[in-house]
């Protein structure tokens, strides 16, 4: 798509009042929705608490509080009391494919971590909830009804002065069960992203500007992970993740997002959207604002985002501040 | 290319390890980076940024004189918030501060991937540590060669 369109002339608009119903809702728990008024406003209200929410609601048995960080050592130094610690490298990949978990491993991973399958999951982390919402993203290919993630995650936790502990939590296994990962809801393979530039539909790349241009293949800090090319895929508009957050790490409102998302970009709920960063995680992120917070029905995230995507073979890219065009690319 | 003894024996004792208590021994290393001495915590444009790590790491040597003996000081500057890459910081410090310029030039440069931390922390993460390892030795052969003017 080149020129922004109109959210109220969409006619997937109309959906924005009657979104498609959160898997949390059609299996309600007893754990209560968080109240605060910006989180009541989102589309799926019980997909984020605050911190609040979550001092009050840390000796529930059925609230179980999983940290998610880059740095594998953080929770190590301190983490909320009680919380149990997930890392992306190591729990949520396959060693050997490139690859999520299979279902047997998420099922011993759920038990191992003390999860019940109905139990209500709370994932903070470091980076804005990067990884928390990486975490959260997995979690729900393996379909896990209640994942919640935390406003603000660990940073806000730290600086409101709340309790931190290196206390390693008792957990009892449980009897998880084991599901069947479904990817086709939320997760984009290359194939699918080739599909979606035949149907010229909406693409988020949620990288860097530089990333985008391609004046850079990597973050800034990040020289390792890079790729052979630099640029975007053809058509992907540029909205990088942090925009959906405050500087305290806290996500937006809903109107500021969906100023971001459907005034300037043009996306409306009833779209099908895909985001990519490098390697996913930023893009949950997004994945996350988009399906929870604005409540659209399709959007998925593809992991193999631009470290696929930048080193395939005749694959397409474009460089600059323009999506460029889709269809030329196929020529 | 060997590995000095002190190294030797971080690298053993994490050998020796179970993967959770190779973290908490990580950790330890973390903890114990000493922080940076006066003179170049008031400069910190002095140290040499690291952005092979995942994290924030500025690091800084001082080669006493110049020659293969010449006593090579390590210096790094890294957030609480990011223990990982400070604890391979104190690795480092802890194995190579103090040796000569022959030692630490000495060290090979997969002398991360031999720590047995790669399941516990991630193979894409130990490249952090290859970064400083690399850039040390790029200061201290600098710094041991330079002639004096």
């Amino acid at each position: 798509m080149t020129a922004p369109r109109s959210t109220s002339s969409s006619p997937a608009s109309s959906a924005a009042g009657s979104p498609e119903p959160d898997p949390v809702d059609s299996q309600p728990n007893a754990t209560p929705t968080d109240s605060d008024p910006k989180i009541a406003e989102y589309a799926h209200p019980r997909r984020l608490v605050g911190t609040e929410w979550l001092a009050k609601h840390l000796d529930d048995p059925t609230v179980k509080v999983v940290e998610s960080d880059e740095d594998v050592l953080l929770y190590d130094t301190g983490h909320i009391p009680g919380a149990v610690k997930v890392d992306w490298h190591t729990e949520l990949n396959d060693p050997v494919t490139r690859d999520y978990l299979d279902s047997a491993a998420f099922a011993k991973l759920m038990s191992d971590k003390g999860i019940g399958r109905d139990d209500t999951i709370v994932v903070y982390g470091d980076k804005s909830n990067w990884w928390a919402a990486y975490a959260l993203w997995v979690f729900s290919l393996f379909g896990h009804a209640d994942v919640r993630l935390l406003d603000g995650g660990r940073a806000k936790w730290q600086a409101e002065g709340r309790e931190l502990t290196t206390e390693q939590p008792e957990v009892e296994p449980t009897e998880y069960p084991v599901v069947q990962r479904d990817d086709s809801a939320i997760r984009a393979f290359r194939s699918d992203v080739e599909a979606h530039l035949v149907k010229k539909a909406p693409l988020i790349d949620v990288r860097s500007p530089q990333e985008y241009t391609g004046e850079r293949t990597h973050m800034p800090d990040y020289p390792e992970e890079g790729a052979l090319r630099g640029g975007h895929i053809p058509g992907a508009q540029s909205v990088p993740w942090a925009k959906a957050a405050n500087d305290d790490g806290t996500f937006k409102s809903r109107s500021e997002l969906a100023a971001l998302y459907s005034d300037e970009k043009g996306l409306a709920p009833g779209d099908d959207v895909i985001a990519y960063c490098r390697i996913g995680e930023r893009s949950s992120h997004t994945w996350f604002v988009l399906s929870h917070l604005l409540g659209f029905e399709r959007v998925r995230n593809y992991d193999g985002s631009w470290t696929e995507w930048g080193n395939a073979v005749r694959v397409p890219i474009v460089t600059g501040d323009e999506p460029g065009d889709p269809a030329a690319a196929r020529r | 290319m060997s590995v000095p003894a002190g190294l030797q024996e971080i690298a053993d004792d994490f050998a020796a390890l179970g993967n959770n208590d190779r973290l908490q021994l990580l950790l330890d290393f973390s903890r114990e980076l000493p922080a940076l001495p006066q003179r170049y915590a008031d400069h910190p444009q002095l140290l040499e940024p690291v952005p092979e790590c995942q994290s924030p790491i500025f690091l800084l040597t001082e080669v006493a004189g110049t020659g293969p003996e010449a006593v090579v000081r390590l210096y790094f500057s890294a957030p609480e918030e990011a223990p990982t890459t400070r604890g391979f910081a104190g690795i480092l410090h802890e194995g190579l501060d103090g040796l000569s310029a022959e030692e630490v030039l000495a060290v090979p440069p997969d002398f991360p991937l031999r720590l047995s931390l790669e399941s516990a922390v991630s193979p894409l993460r130990l490249r952090g540590m290859s970064g400083m390892l690399a850039r040390i030795q790029r200061q201290v052969r600098e710094k041991s060669t330079a002639t004096t003017a």
